[in-house]
């Protein structure tokens, strides 16, 4: 067993704060969604015939509902304008956040060094499919970076899902909306920035829960370590 | 032990649950939370010409249905007399800070020079609707009444009450807005005079703000030098119930 060290205090620190980041906006986003629960396509309401929504079901009094339940929303009652307060300033949070860990990332060399895959690590990517479906985990020299679909997996966070959530809830002002109006046309309208902004949400769930998944069974307290200390404890490989 | 974590972990949820339940409600965190809808406005001054317009719409891209939102009529006694007699005798009022205080009629508004724009309303709620208006450029107004320089805000008085208070609705702009090319008094939607349910005779189109600041049935328009006496004092019906007085996102 071998500590290394393995995340700069930069990346630490805008994980945490992305963590929470988006846990508010998500709750508060529900809030949101609630105010008006159901998605259209476009570049208006068609209000008879929407894209999606929700099943319908009772609330407490009786009524029916295809809303979100309050107990995930935040605040964790109907107030659509606290909401949107919650959501607008840690949308600001996050933006910032991000801004500078790609700053970092890229002038530390992080990225380039650690998230691109290496050319025999894209070679052998069959195999690690079938490690990581049997819950067997790289050991060793082969430990201290990440794994490609790892990789793969962050990079398309950190650079599609998550410039496209921004872009689509900047397409949902209608002040930058006659500032950049090109951006709206690639989103498909205001409708569909809307849809897609809750689309790439539910995608940062999925992310987040396979992410959490994969860092208890990969060893919760070494993986938690290192995201808090920096500290990574490498698994000698046993050659059997 | 196994428990002991399980519990304190599950009291630490809970903790954080009912910390946003009574956070939310605190009022230095609703301001602090504020600093996001300042930095909004601030940056959008900055970097969105002051004269960009909202997109334009086709007649073809008229939605079918406008959703009307808010008061869609008003019991008033002395409202729906104007309505029977399609608004004979109403008059507009244009005053505050500004040197010669204006009456117009309807008849005046409509025989000023107008703008016509197909635009879309987006509700804070989450849905748009495209439509059609027609009406008077608040700018023109105002340059016939002479503002004075001390005017920083301009108000809209309307004729509808709302919620168990029976407020009145209002609402305020800043003079970028007010100035803009498409910021009209509107009295036409889609070719016909401007419904009840829509604002009838006057609703202002912000068309860079979101539907809230549209206000409808407006009666009297108020040059101020701030709004801080109004109302709560946030510019207006629905700032005063905890939305951002800038609601360009």
């Amino acid at each position: 067993m071998a500590l290394v060290f393995r995340h700069s205090a930069v990346v630490r620190v805008t994980h945490w704060v992305n963590v929470l980041c988006l846990v508010v906006l998500l709750m508060s986003g529900m809030q949101i969604y609630n105010a008006h629960a159901a998605l259209y396509w476009g570049k208006d309401s068609h209000f008879e015939t929407p894209l999606f929504q929700l099943p319908a079901r009772q609330t407490e009094d009786g009524e029916e509902t295809r809303a979100f339940p309050y107990w995930l929303t935040l605040p964790g009652y109907h107030d659509l304008a606290t909401g949107r307060r919650w959501h607008l300033f840690f949308a600001w949070v996050f933006v910032l956040n991000g801004l500078v860990y790609l700053a970092s990332g890229i002038a530390s060399g992080h990225f380039r060094r650690d998230l691109v895959p290496t050319r025999p690590q894209l070679r052998h990517i069959g195999a690690s499919i079938v490690e990581h479906l049997r819950f067997r985990f790289p050991k060793g020299e082969e430990a201290k970076q990440y794994n490609v679909l790892q990789k793969i997996a962050y990079l398309k966070v950190i650079f599609l899902l998550l410039p496209i959530i921004v872009l689509a809830g900047f397409n949902m002002s209608p002040a930058l909306n006659a500032a950049f109006p090109w951006l709206l046309e690639l989103f498909g309208g205001r409708q569909s920035a809307r849809t897609i902004h809750f689309v790439a949400a539910n995608f940062i769930v999925l992310f987040f829960l396979v992410h959490v998944a994969m860092v208890i069974v990969s060893g919760l307290w070494n993986n938690l370590r290192s995201m808090i200390t920096g500290r990574y404890a490498i698994e000698e490989k046993r050659e059997d | 032990m196994k428990t002991d974590r399980r519990r304190f972990l599950a009291s630490i949820a809970a903790l954080g649950l009912a910390g946003c339940e009574a956070l939310s409600t605190q009022d230095w965190v609703l301001k602090l939370l504020g600093v996001g809808e300042w930095l909004n406005y601030r940056l959008h001054r900055l970097l969105i010409p002051d004269g960009k317009l909202a997109r334009e719409y086709g007649e073809a891209d008229i939605s079918p249905w406008f959703k009307p939102n808010g008061a869609d009529d008003i019991p008033d006694p002395d409202y729906q007399a104007l309505v029977k007699r399609n608004f004979e005798g109403w008059k507009l009022e244009i005053g505050g800070l500004v040197e010669k205080p204006l009456q117009l009629s309807l008849a005046e508004l409509r025989a000023l020079p107008s703008r016509t724009q197909i635009t879309r309303h987006d509700c804070v709620e989450g849905w748009s609707c495209i439509g059609k208006w027609q009406g008077v450029p608040l700018g023109a107004l105002l340059k016939q009444a002479g503002l004075s320089p001390k005017a920083n805000f301009i108000v809209f008085h309307c004729a509808d009450l709302h919620g168990s208070d029976q407020a009145p609705y209002y609402e305020s702009i800043d003079l970028v807005d007010a100035f803009h090319p498409q910021t009209i008094l509107a009295y036409q939607m889609n070719g016909q005079p401007l419904p009840v349910a829509h604002g009838a005779p006057l609703r202002l189109r912000v068309e860079r703000q979101l539907g809230y600041k549209m206000a409808k049935y407006v009666m009297k328009v108020e040059a101020v030098e701030s709004f801080a006496e109004l109302g709560e004092g946030k510019g207006g019906y629905w700032e005063d119930r905890g939305y951002d007085w800038y609601a360009g996102i």
